[in-house]
């Protein structure tokens, strides 16, 4: 199994040697990453390419790596039915770049690229109608981000006075709490004071 | 005389509505009473759920996917487990995974019932629903044996089912297996040629092949443009490589057809059930590595090593390799997937969830341009959606 994706990928690859930047087969699962710009272009051979076909676009999500000078991944997860194979297609965008709509190319991609414009603030050039689709109307920020806190900054309630609901900063009766369950011994890095006399030496390694 | 100024008209249908089926907001943009263009407002029951489980352990998580799509949760519950196992490498004992293929079709036939009555419901025919509920409340009770709960399982645990069935369990559901096609030839025979109800779904919402791949429909919304395609026959999971059953296609992609696809996949669910139920082996029903599942409560009575053990993983959980994963389920509704990232942590790094309901409702313009306004409800009926998971 793991062959016959291996040389998909190879074919795909070198049909588009400018674009694929990275192949890998893992879990047996298929991953191809491209540039951003070469997105529209890639997706469009994978579905009419006849030993591809990948015919069908299951899903688009975004994920947040703030640490990264391009903080987004977004990825692409196709199928194809004659084929019956999968692959994932990967692309790096930055916050304040902006990635081709591939509406285009399958219809589907639209509500999924309003999604990931919702939650993650990625921006689609050329999407038709870039909406926000899961948050409440004139909502603020985006919530998936790694940035963003679990508990939200605004809640709601319903005002007797007004008659209509109103929005308030959150208010906490606790602070939000967090554990990791981190066992302390096991692959911390935690110093305390007088830790680094106990550290061995350089030279000292191996006595 | 003078030309009649004549102005596209737009109503809002929503969010509650008995035929929304949930709280879908409909704005519609109406000719007379001609659809021209339907815009729906989704996420009134967004709950942040990829959100949440970047914040638990990976069985903290495993009770958000019954809330998703609450009509059949321990599907849900499925493609999580499964993409979990892929990320830990780890292979379920047989007869956990003939317990897992066993639900997975009591779940289906959860939400067909509903499905296929609350459709009949929204066109006119109420005694199906009163029917079907007495079914599904039969189907529930074997939840309950199974979890202690009803609707809210939380039964399929990475690594195998939280417990063994109890004792009995299997001659009642063999006994519901005997019963049940009187039933669905009940229903049927109240719908299947009943003149209303075929006019108000023949030819209505057709959805042509190449539409329904553009559009990254699966499941019955697929099988009803005549695509043979399952998953659990194109890349089965469990045990459903063992499994002999039939892939019921539509041939026309209307509404009429997607029933009755969901008719006949009630019947070979119950199929699969009896297979599940003559061939499961004895055994462990999830894997006996104590890093991943819980010691038994005997064992922790007496062992120390096992008291640690239970008390690691319901506090720091079980920390998954690195790795990520798209892994799919053939749910009652179409391809639910899990597309999974973690970091070696023992939280996920990501957890994106793929509902097809998301895919279904996003064609409903497609499906109900040109159509008249009554065929809406028709339509959002045979999409078979449910806004827990839409909505997430």
């Amino acid at each position: 199994m793991d062959t016959t994706l291996k040389e998909l990928g190879e074919t795909i690859q070198a049909a588009l040697p400018e674009d694929v930047l990275e192949m890998t087969v893992v879990h047996h699962e298929l991953m191809v990453s491209v540039p951003a710009s070469s997105i529209v272009k890639v997706l469009t051979f994978l579905r009419d390419d006849p030993n591809c076909q990948f015919k069908q676009l299951m899903d688009i999500c975004g994920v947040d790596y703030p640490e990264r000078e391009k903080r987004f991944d977004v990825v692409y997860n196709l199928l194809s039915l004659s084929q019956n194979q999968r692959i994932r297609v990967k692309t790096m965008v930055g916050e304040e770049e902006s990635i081709p709509s591939v509406v285009k190319v399958f219809h589907a991609a639209n509500w999924w690229e309003r999604e990931a414009w919702d939650l993650y603030g990625i921006f689609f050039s050329g999407h038709p109608d870039l909406r926000r689709i899961l948050t409440d109307y004139g909502f603020e920020g985006h919530p998936l981000r790694k940035d963003f806190p679990l508990t939200g900054f605004v809640e709601l309630r319903y005002d007797e006075d007004q008659k209509r609901v109103v929005y308030e900063p959150v208010k906490l009766t606790q602070e939000f709490r967090t554990f990791d369950f981190m066992s302390p011994w096991e692959g911390t890095e935690i110093l305390l004071p007088g830790d680094e006399k106990a550290a061995p030496e350089a030279g000292e390694k191996g006595k | 005389m003078a030309e009649a100024q004549i102005q596209n008209y737009t109503i809002n249908f929503g969010p509650q509505h008995p035929s929304a089926h949930g709280v879908l907001r409909l704005v519609l943009e109406l000719d007379g009473e001609i659809v021209e263009r339907a815009d729906p407002h989704i996420g009134l029951l967004h709950r942040g759920t990829e959100k949440l489980i970047e914040y638990k352990t990976y069985l903290q998580a495993v009770p958000y996917f019954d809330r998703l799509d609450y009509v059949a949760p321990m599907s849900q519950e499925h493609a999580f487990a499964l993409a979990v196992e892929k990320l830990l490498e780890i292979e379920v004992p047989l007869r956990g995974q003939y317990i897992r293929v066993l639900f997975a079709e009591i779940s289906r036939i959860l939400n067909h019932l509903l499905n296929i009555t609350a459709f009949a419901l929204d066109i006119g025919a109420m005694t199906p629903f009163l029917w079907a509920f007495e079914e599904r409340e039969i189907l529930m009770e074997f939840y309950e044996r199974v979890s202690g709960a009803r609707l809210h399982a939380a039964y399929f645990r990475p690594g195998g089912v939280d417990r063994d069935m109890p004792m009995g369990l299997d001659e009642d559901i063999d006994e519901f297996i005997e019963h049940f096609p009187k039933v669905i030839d009940d229903i049927e025979g109240l719908l299947t040629d009943n003149r209303i109800f075929k006019q108000r779904t023949v030819d209505i919402g057709i959805v042509t092949v190449e539409q329904a791949l553009d559009w990254g429909f699966t499941g019955p919304m697929l099988r009803g443009s005549n695509v043979a395609w399952d998953l659990r026959k194109a890349q089965p999971y469990d045990v459903y490589a063992d499994m002999d059953f039939d892939v019921p296609v539509g041939l026309s992609g209307d509404c009429y057809s997607r029933y009755l696809v969901r008719i006949e996949e009630m019947r070979q669910s119950l199929r699969i059930m009896k297979q599940c139920l003559e061939q499961m082996p004895e055994g462990p029903v999830h894997d006996m590595n104590a890093k991943i599942s819980p010691p038994p409560r005997s064992e922790m009575k007496r062992s120390m090593e096992a008291l640690i053990h239970h008390f690691k993983l319901y506090t720091e959980g079980y920390h998954v390799p690195a790795g990520e994963t798209y892994t799919v389920v053939e749910a009652p509704k179409g391809e639910f997937g899990v597309y999974l990232i973690a970091d070696g942590t023992n939280r996920p790094y990501r957890c994106k969830i793929r509902a097809p309901g998301f895919a279904h409702l996003q064609g409903l313009d497609m499906m109900s341009r040109g159509h008249m306004l009554a065929d809406v409800s028709a339509i959002i009926g045979s999409l078979d959606i449910v806004f827990g998971e839409i909505d997430r």
